[in-house]
């Protein structure tokens, strides 16, 4: 017998909404069509709360909550917009392009890219910080894909997709604040990896360009995230 | 009513802006009745003017020359808009920041180079140590994004400004565009 499923009641920028108990307020804004700006989220993977765009303010809350991590409650009232959310997701956004070498106009991913996207929706034109210019690695030692550290923004999601999708665990960060950077394996070069599968999911979850096909030029590579929803499900049903 | 004072300036880019501008086709004609180019690469006047009332700039600050020039032109315009990529971040004259400018001559004139490896100094302006996009030098009115920002973004932004208007170019153009 399955167990009673229970609705919380709730309002989402003054819309009144019902909700089952587990879910979080991400979901049950997407599921009402109440758009909430995200990064290091991704439907079928598991959530970190890292990039902090979901962001959200309930009241009777001086603190701001992610809405990907925080679940429902009853009578919770909840803002996902207002001047003060959206100053702060320019400032992270902001922040992110001054803390690498996020050259658009020669990316890969020029077009297709998440955090370009995501600039142009809050309204960014310009980084008020300024630049770091890190020096960054490229390493292309795999034969079919490059990591291009100058693009990362450590979202973590070719970590995650790698250790509970494919079942690898490839990827993982090392090091902490600006030195922070994904690696593969023990920190070798991601040819020399003896975990990869060369499957390809950690591209496709990327964000950015910073993970991508080798022989894509300016603005040619285009993620397909399709797949990942769907394994997700079928796996859920053969349980 | 006089009509607006329109100036150009090409510093550290590759004058895809300018080109864009050109795009602009027969709405440049249009254009000339309502502005009057006072300076800009497609003009011959050498000296950039006073009171100028609209300045589009175009590429990083990347030498001492650059420098000179954006504070004379903040100086002596109303509005200083910060045209293209390269104006707004960096772009790719921004590039050679992570690796010194050092290693980028060192790299360009020496390295690569067989026959009689030298560093050009004369007639040209010294690179400066680091890129920067032109609103850490001085106050910038408006920014166009753009890898260039195309035609009808730079007329939209134009017929704005020189009617007296201020456009929002964030719903326009972005970062590559």
């Amino acid at each position: 017998m399955k167990p009673q499923v229970k609705i919380k009641t709730l309002s989402i920028d003054g819309r009144d909404i019902g909700a089952r108990e587990d879910e979080t307020i991400l979901e049950v804004a997407r599921e009402n069509g109440i758009a909430i700006p995200t990064l290091c989220w991704l439907e079928g993977l598991s959530t970190v709360g890292a990039c902090r765009l979901c962001m959200v303010e309930i009241e009777g809350s001086s603190r701001l909550l992610p809405a990907c991590t925080t679940h429902v409650e009853e009578g919770m009232r909840i803002a996902t917009d207002s001047e003060r959310l959206r100053r702060y997701r320019r400032q992270i956004v902001e922040l992110i392009f001054s803390e690498r070498n996020h050259v658009c106009s020669v990316c890969v991913s020029n077009g297709h890219c998440e955090l370009q996207s995501l600039a142009q929706a809050l309204g960014i034109v310009r980084v008020h910080v300024p630049y770091r210019y890190p020096r960054l690695d490229v390493d292309a030692s795999h034969p079919r894909f490059v990591v291009d550290h100058n693009r990362c923004i450590l979202c973590t999601r070719c970590v995650r997709v790698c250790d509970e999708v494919e079942g690898a665990h490839t990827w993982d960060v090392s090091g902490r604040g600006v030195d922070a950077r994904v690696i593969t394996d023990l920190a070798q070069p991601w040819g020399a990896s003896e975990s990869c599968t060369g499957c390809g999911k950690c591209v496709h979850v990327c964000p950015t360009g910073a993970l991508f096909e080798k022989g894509k030029s300016v603005a040619e590579m285009s993620k397909r995230r399709q797949f990942l929803p769907y394994l997700t499900l079928m796996r859920e049903e053969r349980r | 009513m006089s009509k607006p004072r329109l100036a150009t300036l090409w510093l550290d880019g590759c004058s895809g802006c300018h080109m864009s501008l050109l795009d602009l086709d027969e709405r440049l004609l249009e254009l000339a009745t309502k502005a009057d180019f006072v300076f800009s690469p497609l003009v011959d006047v050498k000296e950039f003017p006073r009171d100028v009332d609209i300045a589009l700039v175009e590429g990083a600050i990347g030498t001492d020359e650059d420098r000179e020039k954006i504070l004379k032109v903040r100086e002596r315009s109303r509005l200083l808009v910060a045209f293209g990529d390269c104006a707004v971040t960096g772009n790719v004259p921004a590039m050679r920041n992570p690796h010194g400018t050092c290693c980028v001559l060192a790299r360009a004139y020496h390295e690569t180079v067989t026959e009689s490896p030298q560093t050009p100094t004369e007639n040209l302006p010294r690179l400066a140590e680091r890129v920067c996009p032109i609103h850490e030098v001085v106050a910038v009115d408006l920014v166009i994004p753009g890898c260039p920002p195309p035609a009808d973004v730079i007329h939209e932004v134009l017929t704005e400004l020189v009617a007296g208007r201020m456009p929002d170019p964030a719903r326009l153009s972005r970062f590559g565009q």
